[in-house]
């Protein structure tokens, strides 16, 4: 590492000579504002409101895109640098609504904590009168173009890291939109509501739909025995919503604040996870002994399954037929649940807490309704929860813990592992190898699969065969996945994809705040929850044998065709003519 | 109207995404409308397999890219300095008159769409129009309703 | 001294005389090219080195050592580009090199493009010109049948593969960056630099981009020597340069001027001076981006160091008169209208401060406005020159900051009252 000396505000400090001045700033006790830079992206530097002064340059230099250099002298706190930066951050407030006290992004905005940070106490500059119509067309984002800044972070979300290429900047000057073409609703584009562009948003432009108020009024419904499930990746982040390091483990905290809010059972989707191991080895062993078509593709990621009925339809009889972990619960919820507890089906409401915005598509979907009413009815994402949370007073830090309810609460460290990119992959191999071998897995880690790394693939030796297995996260990897499955390159029996970078961990429901640091944090709690199971394969959970005992009868059998399986839709009309 | 066969104005190997602007702006021309139309868009983002978005802001960001239908002739004022001061306001009122469009409009027949434009680099003999790919300089309000008059006699005859 | 005598042109200037290709060769034509290909590209790069030669675009760069910094550049597939995006309002000397002269444009751009080593090329021009394009088009047409583009130049193994690239109506894509991305399909948006484009240009790859007359410099330079070139002009601008002339005088049109003659003196030798019983108010000089001169700094000398120390910017060398009639209030605001339509809304200070500017000056314009306005404009002008992305918005103050330095009073007298009335704003 090779390193300069540069004098920052009057202090000499060596740096490493790859770092930009903000970055220098930064490691040197020195936070230079910034909006549109993400420690995740390219440099955008389009909101300058890191200008800073370089000694010898006749204007000032955005610190996120200039290198720092031997001798360069850098002021951050001069007249001009203080004069230029509130006045650009004045041009940006008086483009803006104030709208703090009502907006979701109250207290964890980048605008508003700039303008408290730079005690901004009057906006001079005359206000837009025009208001943009917000876009709630879809039931799970909500696009107010009049908050958004113009910073592209959105943009790079959607078309660099996802390359679904819904989101661009359009027009130009004054006129600039970050929306679909035409200006379309995210409802008229193939957008597949992955809200990886709502992570991104430094503000409150682009938002999930808030949920919270239904749930409080089911839970507040008498009539109402409302179930709530909980995604393997939200005991790893619900914590951040309270200011824990990133990472921090709360699952039995987490099962204490959901009864704390009311619901009447607190149940666990690492159960359904089990459940879908269970369906989706067999039927993964039913498609390589009865010639089906492989290589088989997971299907438990809505957003991923969205991407490909509009993108590659041609694709979809490779996709297991297999239900997700959220909607395989909320069937046998409604129907192996509803039986066992003599609650009726009709008054059960399944509440779901997911990191994941697309969930709440794939809830409303006509045909998740495999239990005679739809099978989920409320999903809230971590953020959504976490408010509730704040809302019910309740300090997440001093609760006890707590163990989720019977009989749709056990779980396996093989279903945590679903919170990770490769984790499904690794969950069904320790079930598919036992069953095929009929042996006891010795090492059940599968490091192949493990890491950040945007494509991976292993070889696994099943029975004396050798089959090979490819993990892909992101809706880019993803998309080159398919192409390669196209060409016929790599020669893949099974195939898991996750939507979002990391996998659910990075999901669109997360935290804001969440980067790629953060998201390896998260995976490496979910390694540490699977470690610390006392069962680590799904079919050794007890209550997954119970079900199939008492219930299913048998993986692939009759009653799992009806609840836990189902079809796809081509959706190409959106994307093509 | 709407779909061009893009084939016929475009050689298959050509069609490539870095040519997008130069296909925009022959699908603009090929296009008796003189425009860009959501067909086009789409059936462009399919051939070079990029999504609509991406062509449309590629699109949307230049002027002389037009996503409305505009009519036959595209009558452009110079608004820029030496023409302002050189008389452009009472050139473009007596062109809203004669034609009964403002800025931005198109006559009901679809014959002509009065536009404005940026420095012809014809500031020597300003003010300025452009019809279609002719510049008018040197313009009095007389002249320019007798330039109007002449076209629309050609076109009658035509 | 001032006056250039008639075989020191480098642009044969006479009004509506186009030169073709026989005509062209004729006057000598295309024998720069034939030495600059016996010899080694270094030799001719040294010679636009020592001619002094600077970029004709805006800003003045040294072009000999941007010729050598593609040259120097590891990666061997280099583009050549000829920035013909003419888009600085008030200017039009490009479009008359193209029309009149489009032959020695193509041989400075072969010239180049063997200095360089590059193969292939675009020659960008606004889609305003659609008959430069034509005329270009059929130029490159006939050179090729002349075996003087394309294959195998003059027999001598340098090939030249050039194209015309349209523009769509941007004023930013003169901006070199965001032409390069106009040419690769995307909006003409700019880039961050560096990289600059001789390091990472057109698909990354070392990059040449000149202006126009730049390049139709070159033919002349390699033909006559460094030394008679740089006896043209002053000592650290050198030859000639092709003024735009327009506005309030008696003669409009282009004007080829050694550099060292003063403005007055362009006014008056080639302009006319005003019109009769009138005087020059102002002359705007560099076109919209340019800044408002009093007649009063007139003096000042055609000479890149002597007009940056006293805040004139020679830009694309567009001079536009105004005369006593004319309100500079109203003329700053076809400028800010201008910026306004022409930013491409990435940053915030060009974005946001010409949409508060604009308010303001019409304001001014309706007598709507009040002291404290002027103290705003000021503000949102010094901050998008300091902070602002590109050029563009760096520029876009210019003429409104020089006019609230020289014209002052106009915007004090334009003032209603004194009260510092925000509210009726919000
Ligand atoms: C907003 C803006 C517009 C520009 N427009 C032009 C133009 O129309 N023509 C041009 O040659 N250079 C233009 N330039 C300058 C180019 O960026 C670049 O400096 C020039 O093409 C380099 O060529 P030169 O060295 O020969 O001057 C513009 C710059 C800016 C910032
Ligand atoms: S986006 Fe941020 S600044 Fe804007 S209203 Fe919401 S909290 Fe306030
Ligand atoms: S939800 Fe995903 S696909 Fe839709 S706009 Fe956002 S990033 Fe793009
Ligand atoms: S929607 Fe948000 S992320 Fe996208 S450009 Fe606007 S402010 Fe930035
Ligand atoms: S200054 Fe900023 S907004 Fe203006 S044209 Fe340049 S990048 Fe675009
Ligand atoms: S953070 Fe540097 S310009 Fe936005
Ligand atoms: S200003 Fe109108 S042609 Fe130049």
């Amino acid at each position: 590492m090779q390193t300069v000396q540069i004098n920052l505000n009057g202090r000499d400090v060596v740096v490493n000579e790859d770092l930009s001045i903000l970055e220098a700033a930064k490691a040197n006790g020195i936070r230079i504002p910034s909006l549109c830079n993400h420690t995740d992206q390219d440099v955008k530097a389009n909101c300058r409101v890191c200008v800073v002064e370089v000694e010898g340059v006749r204007n000032l230099v955005a610190s996120c895109s200039t290198k720092v250099a031997e001798g360069m002298k850098i002021r951050t706190d001069s007249p001009r640098v203080r004069s230029a930066v509130r006045t650009v951050v004045e041009l940006i407030l008086a483009d803006h609504p104030q709208e703090c006290l009502t907006c979701i992004r109250n207290g964890t905005c980048e605008l508003q904590e700039l303008s408290q940070r730079l005690g901004i106490s009057n906006v001079r500059g005359r206000k837009r009168h025009d208001k943009l119509p917000i876009d709630d067309s879809t039931n799970v984002l909500v696009r107010d173009p009049n908050k958004c800044i113009k910073c592209g972070r959105c943009v790079e979300a959607c078309n660099n890291i996802q390359q679904v290429g819904i989101l661009f900047t359009h027009y130009r000057s004054t006129d600039v939109q970050i929306t679909p073409e035409y200006g379309k609703s995210l409802s008229e584009v193939a957008c597949v509501l992955c809200g990886q562009c709502v992570l991104a948003c430094p503000v409150g432009a682009i938002y999930e739909k808030d949920n919270t108020a239904e749930v409080w009024d089911v839970i507040g419904d008498p009539k109402k025995h409302v179930v709530v499930q909980v995604a393997p990746a939200v005991r790893v982040s619900i914590a951040e919503e309270f200011g824990m390091p990133p990472g921090s483990i709360s699952t039995l905290k987490m099962f204490s604040a959901l009864r704390m809010l009311g619901f009447d059972r607190v149940f666990d989707t690492n159960f359904s996870a089990d459940l879908t191991i269970m369906e989706e080895g067999n039927e993964l062993l039913h498609r390589i002994q009865n010639g089906g078509v492989l290589p088989m593709i997971t299907s438990c990621s809505p957003g991923w399954i969205k991407y490909i009925e509009h993108y590659y339809p041609e694709m979809l009889p490779h996709v297991s037929s297999c239900k997700s972990p959220q909607q395989m619960f909320g069937a046998v919820a409604k129907t192996y649940y509803a039986e066992k507890s003599g609650v009726p089906a009709e008054d059960i409401c399944v509440v779901s807490i997911m990191p994941c915005t697309a969930k709440k598509y794939e809830a409303a979907r006509p045909e998740m309704n495999d239990s005679g009413f739809q099978d989920v009815d409320i999903v809230l994402t971590t953020r959504e929860f976490g408010r509730m949370i704040k809302q019910a007073g309740i300090e997440f830090d001093d609760l006890p813990d707590s163990e989720p309810d019977s009989p749709l609460g056990k779980s396996t460290g093989a279903a945590a592992l679903f919170g990770a990119t490769g984790g499904v992959m690794e969950a069904a191999l320790r079930t598919v190898y036992e069953v095929v071998t009929g042996e006891t897995l010795e090492k059940m880690e599968f490091e192949d699969v493990r890491g950040f790394e945007g494509i991976k693939s292993a070889s696994v030796n099943l029975a004396g065969q050798n089959v090979n297995v490819a993990v892909s996260h992101g809706l880019s990897n993803a998309k080159q996945m398919m192409e390669m499955i196209k060409s016929g390159e790599g020669d893949y029996t099974f195939i898991e994809v996750m939507c979002c970078p990391g996998g659910c961990i990075g999901g669109g429901g997360q935290p804001y705040g969440t980067t790629t640091d953060i998201r390896k944090k998260r995976i490496e709690s979910i390694y540490e929850v699977d470690r610390n199971m006392p069962i680590r394969k799904s079919h050794e959970n007890p209550e997954i044998k119970e079900i199939y005992e008492y219930f299913l009868i048998a993986p692939l059998g009759e009653k799992s065709h009806k609840l836990l399986h189902t079809k796809y839709t081509d959706r190409k009309n959106l994307t093509a003519k | 109207m709407g779909i061009t066969n893009i084939y016929n104005i475009i050689e298959p190997k050509d069609m490539n995404k870095n040519a997008l602007l130069q296909i925009l702006l022959s699908v603009q021309d090929a296009d008796p409308r003189n425009y860009v139309s959501e067909e086009n868009i789409n059936q462009i983002a399919q051939m070079l397999n990029v999504s609509r978005s991406r062509v449309y802001t590629t699109a949307s960001f230049y002027s002389e890219i037009s996503l409305k239908p505009r009519g036959f002739h595209l009558i452009r004022v110079c608004s820029n300095a030496p023409c302002e001061n050189d008389g452009k306001a009472e050139i473009l009122k007596t062109i809203e008159k004669t034609l009964g469009i403002t800025i931005g409009e198109t006559t009901k027949d679809e014959f002509f769409t009065l536009e404005s434009v940026n420095c012809l680099g014809a500031c020597y003999m300003s003010p300025a129009i452009k019809i279609d790919d002719q510049v008018y300089g040197n313009l009095t309000p007389k002249e320019t309703i007798g330039i109007l008059k002449n076209i629309m006699e050609a076109d009658k005859h035509e | 001294m001032n006056k250039l005598s008639k075989e020191n042109y480098i642009f044969d200037i006479e009004p509506d005389k186009y030169i073709d290709l026989e005509g062209y060769r004729a006057m000598g034509g295309f024998s720069a090219l034939k030495k600059a290909l016996e010899n080694e590209p270094s030799v001719s790069i040294e010679e636009i080195k020592k001619s002094g030669l600077r970029g004709r675009g805006g800003a003045a760069f040294p072009t000999g050592i941007k010729l050598e910094m593609v040259r120097k550049n590891e990666e061997t597939k280099r583009y050549i580009v000829c920035n013909a995006d003419e888009g600085e309002p008030g200017t039009f000397k490009d479009r008359f090199i193209m029309r009149h002269l489009p032959y020695q444009l193509i041989e400075g751009i072969a010239i180049a493009a063997y200095m360089v080593g590059a193969s292939k090329g675009y020659i960008y021009v606004r889609h305003e010109y659609p008959e430069v394009q034509l005329k270009l088009r059929e130029s490159l047409e006939a050179l090729k049948n002349a075996g003087l583009l394309g294959n195998n130049i003059m027999g001598t193994g340098f090939s030249l593969d050039l194209h015309i690239f349209s523009g769509a109506g941007s004023y930013l894509c003169g901006e070199e960056t965001a032409l390069l991305s106009s040419i690769e399909g995307r909006k003409g948006r700019p880039r961050v630099k560096p990289p600059y484009p001789t390091q990472s240009g057109l698909w990354g790859k070392p990059t040449l981009i000149n202006n126009v007359e730049t390049l139709a410099n070159i033919p002349r330079i390699i033909e006559k020597g460094a030394d008679w070139y740089a006896s043209l002009g002053t000592e650290n601008s050198s030859g000639t340069k092709l003024i735009s002339l327009s506005g309030d005088v008696n003669n409009r049109g282009i004007a080829e001027v050694p550099f060292g003659i003063t403005f007055a003196e362009i006014i008056e030798q080639f302009g006319g001076g005003p019109l009769p019983r009138r005087s020059v108010k102002a002359v705007n000089i560099g076109g919209a981006s340019g800044v408002l001169v009093p007649p009063e700094m007139l003096d000042t000398p055609l000479d890149y160091n002597k007009c940056a120390e006293v805040g004139i910017t020679i830009g694309s060398g567009a001079i536009f008169v105004l005369d006593d009639t004319r309100s500079i209030i109203k003329n700053v605001q076809n400028r800010v209208k201008f910026f306004l339509h022409e930013s491409c809304g990435k940053c915030t200070p060009c974005r946001e401060g010409l949409r508060q500017i604009d308010g303001i000056v019409e304001d001014f314009l309706e007598e709507k406005a009040a002291k404290s306005d002027i103290e705003s404009l000021e503000r949102y002008a010094v901050t998008m020159q300091q902070a602002s992305f590109c050029g563009l918005g760096q520029a876009a103050g210019n003429s409104l900051v020089s006019s609230l330095v020289h014209y002052r009073k106009e915007y004090e007298e334009a003032c209603v009252n004194d009260t510092d009335d925000v509210e009726k704003k919000a």
